[in-house]
C-alpha cells in the first residue's frame, strides 16, 4: 500500500495525522447504518449519518489497483494517485481550497483499489464535492505536475524500499509468489525506471480507462443528511458522462505445484525469512477461516508463533503470520527475524512444525473463542472513527454489498475448528510454498 | 449550467467544544479523570505514572520496566496475562513516554470487571522473571541493531542527544545499554514508580457509577509498592549547535533533521509558535512542502513539528532526501527560513493557515478517547483549558507582523543543531 502522504513515518512521529490506511486495515467489524442511492451516470453513493461529530467525511474508491497495470508500466495506479493532486480541469489547485475550508485529505493506493478522503467540517461540504466532481471530471494534467511527481514518487520508492533495511522484500517476495497474476509486482512498481519513463500520454489513457463514475463509489459520512447529500450529488457528479465501465480480464494464477526457493544477501543485521502461501480471494466463503487461523498463530502476545517460537524455543526476535486480504487468490504470510546464532534450518523447520500441528489438529475451543471474542471488540472500538466507517462502506460495497459490512461478523462467528483445520490442511503444503531468505552479508 | 470555476460558500469554524473531565478520587486517594461520552458500551482505562529517579548509567531502568511489567507476576505469567487479556476481548497497552510511562486497558464494558483484576496484579504483583527480562533484552538490542541501519533513526537518535544530552529526552541509546541491564533495577524501579502517589487515572468511554465502584473496589485499596522515589525533572545548559555528519556512503538518501531546544507549552508564545509552524512545515499545504515536495520533488514528505514536554520542548524540520540533492534541500529549507524572517506573510496565506488549524482542532476530537488526550496535555502541563481558548484566539487573530518578529525570536538557523545522515 502506497500513500499521498507517509503520515506515520519518522518524520512525522509526533504528528498523529494520516495514520487511518494503517488502522484500516485492522478494523474488520462494524455496524453502520447506511442509505444508498444510484446516480443516472453509474456512480453509486452511500451516506452514513452520524449526528455526535460536526465533522463530514467524503471518500471515493476508485476499482483500480495496480493489479490493473501492464507489465510493462508498473506503478502507475499509485503515480497516478499523486496526479489527482495536481489540479483538475476547472480548479488549479486541489488542497489549497481544501485547507481554506478546514479540510484534510489523503489517499491510498493498493495492488487492488485507489481510495481518496477528505476530513473536513461539516458545514463546509460542498467544497468536498466541488473538489471531487471536478477531478472525476477531468484533470489539469499539466506537465509540470507529472515531472514533480515522478520524482517525488521515485523518492517515495528510495525512501519506503531501497534505503531501508529488509526494504526491498515485496519486490522480491511477489514476482516468487506469483508467476502470472499482477500481484506479480509490489504497488510502488517493479522498478524506478519504469516509474521515470510515464508519459502524459500515459496518464491520459489511465484516466480515461478508470477513472469516472462507473468505476467509482462514493461515500458521505458524518454530519450530514441524506437528502441533502443527495442534491449535492446531483449538482456536482451528475453532469459527469458515464464513461466506460472498465471490464477487468487479469491473468490466473496457475496452481503451484513445485516449493520455491530464493536468497538475498544484504548488508542486513540479522537473518530474516519470509514465507508465501497461497490462500483464497476475499469474497470466498473460507475467506474469514484464514483470517483467523493467521489470528490464533500470531495475534498478540497470548498466539502459537509468539510463544512458542519467540518466548519458549527462542529462535526468532520477531514473529508475524498475516494474510494480504487480496480481492484475488491472496498470500497467507509468515515472517520472522532470526535470534542472532540460530540456524537457519533450524528456524525454518520449528515454523514448519507449527503449520504441521495446526494442520493436524483442531485448534481448541478456547483459542477460538478468544479470537472471536477479540473480533467482537475491535468490531466495537471500530465505530468510534468515522472515517474508518466511510472506507469501509465503500469496500464493502465493492465487494459486492455495502450491508455485508453489518453481517460480516455473523461470517466470522460461524467459523468453527473444523473450517480452520481444512484451511491449514489445503494451505500449508510445501509445494506451495514460496520461501525468501534475508540473509546478512555477514555471515554469509 | 453549472459553474465549476467558482468556489462554494464556506464558513470558518466558529465552535469548538471540549468535554472536560469530571474530576473522582479513589479511597486511597488516586485521582481519577473521566470523559464519560459516546455511545459504545466500551471503555478505556488509563493508568499513568511519572517516570522517576532518573540515573544516567541505568537509562533503560523505566523503559524495561514498562515493556516487561505485563511478563509475570506472582500469580500470573506472561502467557496467562496475555491468554486472559485476549480471551476477554481487551487490550492491554503499556507505554513510555520521556515524561510519563502509562499502561492502558481497553475493553467492553462486559468485561471490565473480568479484565481489572489482571490489570492489578500486573501493577502490584509483577515480578520481571529473569527468562523474560533475557528475551527482552535479546531481541531490543536485535531490533536496535536493524534501527541503526535507518538513516532517519540514527539522525533522531544524534539529534535528541545533540540538544537534550544525556537525559532521558536525549539519552543516546546504544546495543550495550540493553546488555547491561539488572534484574535487581528493575523490581526497584517497579516498587519506586509504580505506587498511587505517583498515580493518575484518566478514563474514556461508557463510565459511570457502577463502573467507578468496580474500578475503586479493586485500585482504590492498598497497594504493594510504597517506596520512595523523585520525580525526574531536568534542566539544560547548551545544546550542541552547528552540522553533525555522519556519512553513509553507501546511502541513496539523506537524513536530515534539524532544530533546537525550545519553549514548551506553558510558555505564552507556544500556541503563536504553533501558527509559525504550521505556515512552515505543519501542514500538507506548507511551505516547505510546497517548495521541497511540490516544486522541487526533492523528498516524498517533509515537516517541522513543535514538541511540548514537562521540563522542555524542542523544535525540527525532519526529511529525507535523494543523496543527489541533500545541499540543495538544505540551502532551500534556509531560503524558507529567511523568508519567514525577513517578509510578511501574506493575509491569503494567513487566513489559509487560520482555516486548516481551526478545522484540524475540530476534527481532532472525534471521540471520548480524543478529548481525554487533549484533557491529558495540557492536565500534565498544570493549564487548564484556557489553554485552548488562547489558542483558538491566537489562531484566529495573530498578525502577519507578530509572526515575522516571532520568526526573527526564534527560529535562528546560525544556532541550530543540524544533523545530516547518508550523503552530502
Amino acid at each position: 500500500m502506497c500513500q499521498k502522504v507517509f503520515g506515520t513515518s519518522g518524520i512525522f512521529s509526533t504528528f498523529s495525522q494520516n495514520h487511518y490506511a494503517y488502522i484500516w486495515q485492522n478494523y474488520k467489524f462494524f455496524m453502520v447504518d447506511f442509505n444508498r442511492f444510484t446516480l443516472a451516470n453509474g456512480l453509486r453513493v452511500l451516506v452514513h449519518e452520524d449526528d455526535t461529530t460536526p465533522m463530514a467525511v467524503l471518500n471515493i474508491l476508485y476499482d483500480v489497483g495496480a493489479r490493473d497495470e501492464d507489465e510493462d508500466k508498473t506503478g502507475f495506479a499509485h503515480l497516478f494517485e499523486h496526479l489527482m493532486f495536481g489540479g483538475s480541469v476547472n480548479i488549479p489547485s486541489y488542497d489549497e481550497p481544501l485547507q481554506r475550508v478546514g479540510g484534510e485529505n489523503n489517499a491510498f493506493t493498493s495492488n487492488d483499489i485507489t481510495n481518496y478522503y477528505i476530513t473536513l467540517p461539516a458545514t463546509n461540504i460542498e467544497t468536498a464535492f466541488w473538489l471531487e466532481s471536478d477531478r472525476m471530471l477531468s484533470l489539469a494534467f499539466s506537465e509540470k505536475s507529472l515531472e514533480t511527481q515522478r520524482n517525488v514518487v521515485c523518492e517515495e520508492f528510495k525512501q519506503r524500499y531501497l534505503n531501508q533495511p529488509y526494504g526491498d522484500v515485496w519486490l522480491k517476495l511477489r514476482p516468487l509468489a506469483y508467476q502470472k497474476h499482477p500481484y506479480k509486482w509490489a504497488t510502488i512498481g517493479q522498478d524506478l525506471a519504469q516509474i521515470e519513463n510515464a508519459s502524459m500520454e500515459d496518464v491520459k489513457a489511465f484516466f480515461k480507462k478508470h477513472y469516472n463514475p462507473q468505476n467509482a463509489i462514493l461515500v458521505v459520512g458524518g454530519n450530514v443528511k441524506t437528502e441533502d447529500v443527495k442534491v449535492l450529488a446531483e449538482k456536482w457528479f451528475a453532469p459527469i458522462p458515464a464513461g466506460h465501465k472498465y471490464l477487468r480480464d487479469l491473468p490466473k494464477e496457475p496452481v503451484q505445484t513445485s516449493e520455491r526457493k530464493e536468497t538475498v544477501v544484504a548488508k542486513v543485521p540479522l537473518n530474516a525469512f519470509y514465507m508465501a502461501f497461497k490462500m483464497p480471494a476475499r469474497r470466498d466463503a473460507t475467506y474469514q477461516a484464514y483470517d483467523l487461523m493467521a489470528d490464533i498463530l500470531s495475534q498478540g502476545q497470548s498466539s502459537r508463533l509468539y510463544n512458542s517460537l519467540l518466548k519458549e524455543q527462542q529462535l526468532f526476535s520477531d514473529i508475524h503470520a498475516y494474510i494480504t486480504s487480496s480481492m484475488d487468490e491472496g498470500l497467507f504470510i509468515i515472517e520472522g527475524k532470526l535470534s542472532e546464532g540460530v540456524a537457519m534450518e533450524a528456524a525454518e523447520a520449528a515454523v514448519w512444525a507449527e503449520l504441521t500441528k495446526i494442520s493436524s489438529e483442531e485448534v481448541t475451543e478456547t483459542e477460538l473463542t478468544k479470537v472471536k471474542n477479540k473480533s467482537e471488540s475491535i468490531m466495537v472500538f471500530a465505530e468510534m472513527s468515522l472515517l474508518d466507517k466511510a472506507m469501509n462502506l465503500a469496500y464493502y460495497e465493492l465487494l459486492g454489498d455495502a450491508a455485508g459490512l453489518n453481517t460480516e461478523i455473523d461470517k466470522y462467528l460461524a467459523v468453527d475448528a473444523l473450517k480452520i483445520h481444512d484451511a491449514a490442511k489445503k494451505t500449508f503444503v510445501r509445494e506451495q510454498c514460496s520461501t525468501l531468505y534475508y540473509l546478512t552479508s555477514d555471515n554469509a | 449550467m453549472l459553474d465549476r470555476t467558482l468556489i462554494p460558500e464556506s464558513k470558518q469554524v466558529n465552535e469548538i467544544n471540549f468535554i472536560s473531565p469530571q474530576k473522582q478520587e479513589l479511597d486511597n486517594g488516586i485521582k481519577v479523570f473521566t470523559v464519560n461520552a459516546g455511545k459504545q458500551e466500551l471503555v478505556r482505562i488509563e493508568l499513568v505514572f511519572e517516570n522517576v529517579n532518573w540515573k544516567e548509567s541505568t537509562p533503560l531502568q523505566a523503559i524495561a520496566v514498562s515493556h516487561l511489567i505485563n511478563n509475570g507476576t506472582k500469580t500470573l505469567s506472561a502467557r496467562q496475562i496475555a491468554d486472559q487479556v485476549d480471551y476477554y476481548g481487551a487490550f492491554l497497552q503499556t507505554d513510555y513516554g520521556a515524561d510519563q510511562s502509562s499502561i492502558k486497558i481497553y475493553t467492553l464494558n462486559k468485561h471490565l470487571a473480568a479484565v481489572l483484576p489482571i490489570l492489578w496484579s500486573v501493577l502490584n504483583e509483577s515480578i520481571f522473571p529473569q527468562q523474560e527480562l533475557d528475551i527482552f533484552k535479546q531481541n531490543q538490542q536485535q531490533s536496535l541493531k536493524v534501527s541503526l541501519q535507518k538513516n532517519d533513526f540514527i539522525a533522531r537518535k544524534n539529534f535528541a542527544n545533540a540538544i537534550f544530552g544525556n537525559s532521558a529526552y536525549g539519552s543516546n541509546i546504544e546495543v550495550e545499554d540493553y546488555q547491561a541491564i539488572q534484574r535487581a533495577e528493575l523490581t526497584t524501579y517497579f516498587s519506586a514508580a509504580y505506587k498511587p502517589e505517583n498515580c493518575t487515572i484518566f478514563v474514556a468511554g461508557k463510565f459511570e457509577e457502577p463502573e467507578f465502584n468496580i474500578l475503586n473496589g479493586i485500585f482504590g485499596k492498598e497497594w504493594s509498592n510504597k517506596d520512595a522515589s523523585v520525580i525526574n525533572h531536568f534542566s539544560f545548559d547548551s545544546s550542541v549547535t552547528g552540522e553533525i555528519f555522519i556519512e553513509r556512503p553507501e546511502a541513496i538518501q539523506s537524513a536530515i533533521r534539524m532544530g533546537f531546544r525550545s519553549i514548551n507549552r506553558t510558555h505564552a508564545d507556544f500556541p503563536a509558535f504553533q501558527v509559525m509552524n504550521c505556515l512552515l512545515g505543519g501542514y500538507f499545504g506548507s511551505r516547505l512542502m510546497a517548495n521541497i515536495r511540490e516544486d522541487k520533488g526533492y523528498t516524498y514528505g517533509i515537516g517541522s513539528a513543535i514538541v511540548s514536554m514537562k521540563d522542555s520542548g524542542y523544535f525540527f524540520i525532519a526529511t529525507e532526501v535523494g543523496a543527489d540533492v541533500c545541499s540543495s534541500a538544505l540551502n532551500e529549507i534556509e531560503k524558507e527560513i529567511s523568508l519567514l524572517k525577513s517578509e510578511l506573510v501574506s493575509d491569503e496565506e494567513l487566513d489559509l493557515v487560520r482555516n486548516y488549524m481551526l478545522g484540524s482542532m475540530l476534527g481532532s476530537l472525534e471521540n471520548a478517547f480524543s478529548h481525554a488526550d487533549k484533557f491529558k496535555n495540557i492536565y500534565f502541563s498544570g493549564l487548564s483549558y484556557d489553554y485552548y481558548d488562547n489558542y483558538i484566539k491566537t489562531v484566529k487573530s495573530i498578525s502577519p507582523e507578530e509572526l515575522k518578529a516571532l520568526a526573527n525570536q526564534y527560529l535562528n538557523t546560525e544556532e541550530f543543531t543540524k544533523v545530516i545522515v547518508g550523503k552530502k
